[in-house]
């Protein structure tokens, strides 16, 4: 159930790693979440959606002083 | 089968997309306050938009069959300009008593800012003293895990607002348990790349035995799909849900919150 569409997904997903390395984009934070984020696909509990959700979020726990933009970029920069 | 769509913003949407619905099952649609697209410049217009969502969109809905209801409320993202928000949630009671206004919402937070709080804050107040119905957005992507807890933490500051009255929306897998675990509603939104497919809706609401949870869109002025939630009904059929089940989640579920107030007669 779903195995082509995964398939297919993980495809995009190391062609979009090949594409950034050519354009020498390794070093972007947001590369970096990605690849810490796919460390988690090795677990073998069946919690990795919950678990890349996390690696990608904020941990921290208090309020910031004031909102300096309005979009979310999609991984966490400290 | 029908099935009522808890979370669209209509207003972006055009009469090609209620027709869509219309032949597609939906019997209602539930219609949250949220953001433009840009910033509103001054109070007057969400005073108009108020208009717009609890006047005029209920007679274009009607034109495909469709029940219309809404939320009121300034949005997180700007709720940063705390004189606007001020300004806005004033201007919101004169509204309460329009026969679709289910109550408040889509509050929440954005950034995860102090003033965002503050308002949100200022929000439950009001919906605790009109005795409202909540609908809370939580924040997208990297904010929605600290956003999910910041709101379940204020909201314990409200103890006259039942858990039961409040829909936490746009979880996902690493919010779902603090939101249901806690007693509220929690709303699964079917919404391309920053949200869930209909496979991740699905895994969860079998984890969880569908127990007070709604799907929807949000189809707004972005890249969304309006029919997201029969095409999740239709994968449901796949994965072997029986039509009971998929009732449940589809209009079970919703008609049980949203029936909570009495303007939400389906």
């Amino acid at each position: 159930m779903g195995f082509m569409d995964s398939r297919s997904k993980l495809i995009d997903l190391a062609a979009f790693l090949d594409r950034v390395q050519r354009a020498g984009q390794e070093g972007d934070f947001r590369v970096k979440a990605l690849k810490q984020a796919i460390q988690v696909l090795n677990s073998d509990q069946p919690q990795r959606a919950r678990e890349v959700l996390m690696s990608f979020s904020d941990p921290t726990a208090d309020p910031i002083p004031k909102a300096m933009t309005q979009g979310a970029v999609g991984a966490y920069s400290a | 089968m029908k099935y009522i769509e808890p979370h669209g913003h209509m207003v972006s949407r055009t009469t090609d997309d209620y027709e869509r619905m219309a032949l597609a099952g939906c019997q209602a649609i539930c219609e949250p306050a949220f953001w433009a697209g840009f910033d509103r410049a001054s109070a007057a217009g969400f005073y108009d938009y108020f208009r717009q969502i609890t006047d005029y969109e209920p007679k274009r809905a009607a034109k495909f069959g469709i029940q219309h209801y809404c939320w009121l409320c300034i949005n997180p993202k700007e709720a940063e300009d705390t004189k606007l928000a001020d300004e806005v949630i004033a201007l919101i009671p004169q509204f309460l008593d329009k026969p679709g206004v289910l109550g408040i919402g889509e509050i929440g937070l954005n950034k995860n800012s102090r003033n965002e709080l503050v308002i949100f804050e200022k929000h439950v107040q009001l919906a605790q003293d009109h005795h409202q119905l909540v609908l809370i957005h939580t924040p997208h992507l990297e904010d929605k895990l600290k956003g999910t807890r910041l709101i379940v933490e204020a909201l314990r500051n409200f103890p006259k607002i039942k858990p039961e009255r409040v829909i936490i929306d746009h979880v996902e897998e690493h919010t779902i348990d603090a939101v249901l675990d806690a007693g509220f509603w929690a709303g699964i939104t079917l919404y391309p790349e920053s949200k869930c497919t209909p496979h991740r809706a699905i895994d969860m609401l079998e984890q969880r035995q569908g127990e007070q949870i709604w799907m929807n869109s949000a189809c707004d002025w972005g890249v969304s799909d309006p029919l997201a939630v029969p095409k999740t009904m239709q994968q449901m059929r796949k994965r072997g849900w029986s039509d009971d089940m998929i009732n449940k989640v589809a209009w079970e579920n919703p008609r049980a919150f949203m029936g909570q107030s009495s303007r939400f007669v389906l």
